[in-house]
């Protein structure tokens, strides 16, 4: 069974991000950049997977700048077997990223999808959801818990009331949630080995994609600063205040 | 925020400072630290405070727990290879070069020291056994403490024998079969412990029938645990720990008293030859020593982290021309306090870093990168642990009154600090090493040496060239008074300073001409290069003047030492 781990490189989530002065986006130089930690759970579960014996290679893709060929890299240190590069320099949209990972996925004979959630600088938690839809394969979301025999994964979600548990027949899109697992440290001995593992270098134009974009950035403005509280004095001006002017209730 | 890895700077002097190495790439060496930066912040870090609160319990059956977390934390470490990261590869060491080995042993001591004294130690036998250990030995042991399966410590020290080594008194006695040890030793780091299987004592004691004084020491090992007939190493040896030492400092590295051969005698086996005891210390005390002048630098930048997160969040008082609300960083003074931090800190780091490139060659047999390494050692260890001192006190200071209290962890840098100054060579022994064997007895020929290549170096910079200049002169006053040991054992403590300046300086001069290189091409990381930039003029204009001092002192300040009698101290 083969997995396709996609990783997305952002900003580390130790980062203050901020945003640029002509709002565009936000700021990037400058600033420390790691996995997406959603995306090491997946590529941890991955590895799970082979260490059982039940999976037999872990690809590990990405796409993006130059630069986010460090981030397969270390899923390559963490144990993946090999990685998958799409050069695109232009800013990237959920169903773009979709579009290319589901064709890839064709090509590779991939049996098992598993991915974050959602990426932790735009927080969108759509390209499993698309791919899924894309390549006509059952999606489980937020999984905290997978185990699969045969063509079956069993996966437990995390959804609002609790815990749902559900089966798909593989091949599937599984997206991670954090309960899942707590993934490893690189050894130093596998740090060493992902710089001899190979990765390919898939071009965009070979994949015959349509990536011009649908959605358009307006502005990026930072959240609005919390104003001081003010202390009410009895229950009737705190029901008063609700009603008429948070206009909650 | 707590302790972070300062993999930047690092990054940037193994670069810009150090030649390449053909095994390694910027891309390996950025992995590599960020791999080991991650388990220091998150594992050893968080670990920090709470042993320095929650101390080794040593237990009725003589056996050491550490405080909880410990054991997990070293098992993470031991297993992700990080042990022998700089051991042979034939050894199932990763036989990366030393430089990337320091580097990463930084990260472990600044995210807490207590805790890496355990694997610094284990590294020393490394050293031990790859150097003198028989094929056998090393292939036994190597393997074992690469991995953190078992680990070591270092037995020198006894009651009567502390800087002066001659005088111990522990006895090994051959039963026709085996070496049996008794005796008594103290102070031993790690000497009991429950975060390995097996501790294997490095064990200095005298043959039955060896001569007395240096000449009649010989080297053992004495595992805690001996083989068993099922192969397994479960056989207790006659050895225990006795009590552990209440500490100042490093509180949560158990400091055991140790008691060899109560009973039938410890089993030992003798390391190399006999009688040779000392001189094989010698040949590990080079790295022993730069080991500890890292742990200084390491936890100059652990304080100054915290003491500059304080100073962003302190308000008191406006500061001069600034905004009301304005933290405590915009006074002048605690600028200036934090400045003097981190410049002193980027110097050592370099320093420490250049000599283990120096160090990498010389264990290759360059002899001259011997001589270099043997100049360089107590200058490593001497000056940056007593700048430790000075660094972790000023972080307690910008604290206020906070750094006081206990609860900040400003004040356990300080104290966790103050033993380095003292142990592997008090610095009094690194100033009578790096005056007597270092610059005389090559009369002053390595000293020499380092002036003209810092002369070349440094040429564009007056403030240097001119402490070249002093530096010089007090050389030759040293030279010309060779013959007064203990006229020159007044004040090689200042010299030893002097020259620490000095060759931190160099290093700081040739960051910034490299940052400036970097800044001219559009770099990503402005804000660090021109820190840096900072830095070094900082270091020029503040640190430098020390020099003066520290030489004046060297040729005028002897005979006011040497001629006072005791009763007068
Ligand atoms: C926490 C801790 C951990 C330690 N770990 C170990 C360990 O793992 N293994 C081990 O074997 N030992 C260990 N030691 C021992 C340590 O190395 C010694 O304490 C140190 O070498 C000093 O010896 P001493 O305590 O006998 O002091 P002394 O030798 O009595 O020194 C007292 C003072 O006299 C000065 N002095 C002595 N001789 C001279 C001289 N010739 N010239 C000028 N000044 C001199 C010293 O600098 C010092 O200031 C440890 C000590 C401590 C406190």
């Amino acid at each position: 069974m083969k997995i396709l781990v996609p990783v997305k490189r952002v900003v580390d989530y130790n980062v203050k991000v901020r945003v640029k002065n002509d709002q565009s986006g936000i700021e990037l130089d400058n600033v420390k950049m790691s996995m997406n930690p959603f995306d090491e759970i997946a590529v941890e579960e991955a590895l799970r997977l082979k260490e059982k014996g039940i999976a037999s290679e872990v690809i590990a893709i990405s796409i993006g700048v130059t630069q986010v060929q460090e981030t397969i890299r270390n899923a390559l240190a963490m144990g993946a077997d090999s990685g998958i590069f799409v050069e695109v320099k232009d800013t990237l949209e959920p169903l773009t990223v979709a579009k290319i990972i589901a064709s890839i996925a064709k090509k590779e004979n991939i049996d098992l999808m598993i991915l974050g959630k959602q990426a932790i600088d735009d927080d969108m938690n759509a390209t499993g959801q698309m791919i899924s839809a894309l390549l006509n394969w059952p999606q489980a979301t937020f999984a905290s818990k997978v185990e699969i025999t045969d063509k079956i994964a069993k996966v437990s979600r995390e959804v609002d009331g609790g815990t749902e548990n559900i089966e798909i027949t593989l091949p599937a899109v599984i997206t991670t949630d954090l309960r899942l697992n707590e993934p490893r440290y690189a050894s130093l001995p596998n740090i060493m080995k992902a710089k001899k593992k190979t990765i390919n270098e898939i071009k965009i134009d070979d994949l015959k994609i349509d990536i011009t974009q649908k959605l358009e950035t307006l502005k990026v403005e930072e959240p609005s600063k919390r104003e001081a509280g003010i202390m009410v004095k009895t229950v009737k001006e705190l029901f008063d205040k609700l009603q008429n002017e948070a206009k909650v209730i | 925020m707590a302790y972070k890895s300062p993999i930047e700077d690092t990054q940037f002097i193994l670069e810009n400072l150090l030649p390449p190495h053909n095994k390694l790439d910027n891309s390996t060496i950025y992995a590599v630290l960020e791999e080991a930066g991650k388990l220091a912040d998150n594992f050893l870090a968080p670990l920090n405070h709470f042993g320095d609160k929650n101390n080794p319990i040593l237990r009725q059956d003589h056996e050491v727990e550490t405080p909880k977390g410990f054991s997990n934390a070293f098992s993470e470490i031991a297993k992700g290879g990080w042990i022998g990261v700089a051991s042979d590869a034939n050894y199932e060491g990763m036989g990366l070069p030393l430089r990337m080995g320091a580097a990463i042993n930084e990260y472990w001591h600044g995210a807490n020291m207590s805790f890496s004294l355990c694997s610094l130690l284990t590294q020393g036998l490394i050293d031990a056994f790859t150097l003198i250990g028989t094929e056998e030995e090393k292939k036994l042991y190597l393997p074992k403490f690469n991995s953190g399966i078992w680990t070591g410590t270092m037995n020198l020290t006894e009651n009567q024998s502390g800087t002066d080594l001659a005088t111990i008194r522990t006895k090994a006695e051959y039963d026709g079969k085996n070496w049996r040890i008794r005796g008594q030793k103290i102070y031993i780091t790690y000497g009991e412990h429950d975060m390995s299987e097996n501790i294997i004592h490095l064990v200095l004691a005298r043959a039955e029938g060896a001569p007395e004084g240096i000449k009649g020491i010989s080297t053992f090992i004495v595992p805690k645990f001996l083989k068993n007939k099922d192969g397994k190493y479960t056989k207790r040896n006659d050895l225990k720990c006795v009590s552990i030492e209440h500490k100042m400092g490093i509180k949560a590295s158990p400091t055991a008293v140790m008691l060899y051969g109560e009973e039938e005698g410890a089993i030992g086996y003798m390391l190399g030859e006999e009688g040779r005891g000392i001189e094989y210390m010698f040949i590990m005390m080079n790295r022993a020593r730069f080991d500890v002048g890292l742990q200084g630098m390491a936890i100059s930048e652990a304080a100054r982290q915290k003491a500059l997160e304080y100073a962003n969040m302190r308000i008191q008082g406006t500061p001069i021309n600034r905004e009301k609300g304005t933290p405590i960083i915009g006074h002048g003074d605690i600028k200036r306090l934090l400045l003097s931090m981190r410049s002193l800190t980027e110097a050592m780091r370099a320093l420490i870093l250049v000599s283990s490139e120096i160090m990498e060659r010389s264990h290759n047999g360059d002899t001259n990168a011997s001589l270099q390494e043997a100049f360089l050692i107590p200058i490593i260890k001497g000056w940056s642990t007593e700048l430790a001192q000075e660094i972790t006190s000023n972080g307690v200071q910008i604290h206020g009154g906070m750094g006081f209290i206990e609860e900040t962890g400003a004040a356990q840098y300080m104290r966790d600090a103050r033993i380095l100054p003292i142990y592997e060579g008090t610095n009094a022994i690194q100033a009578n090493d790096f005056m007597f064997r270092k610059t005389l007895r090559d009369n002053g020929e390595a000293a020499k040496l380092f002036l003209t290549q810092m002369n070349l170096d440094c040429n564009d910079n007056p403030q240097i060239t001119k402490m070249i200049k002093l530096t010089s002169s007090t050389l030759d006053y040293i030279l010309n008074n060779r013959d007064d040991q203990e006229l020159l054992s007044c004040i090689c403590f200042d010299y030893l300073m002097g020259f620490g300046y000095l060759v931190g300086g160099w290093l700081m001069h040739k960051a910034k001409i490299k940052a400036n290189i970097k800044l001219s091409n559009n770099p990503k990381n402005e804000i660090f290069l021109k820190s840096k930039i900072v830095s070094a003029d900082f270091y020029n204009l503040h640190i430098l003047p020390r020099i003066s001092t520290h030489l004046e002192i060297v040729k005028n300040g002897a005979n006011i030492v040497k001629l006072t009698k005791d009763s007068y101290i």
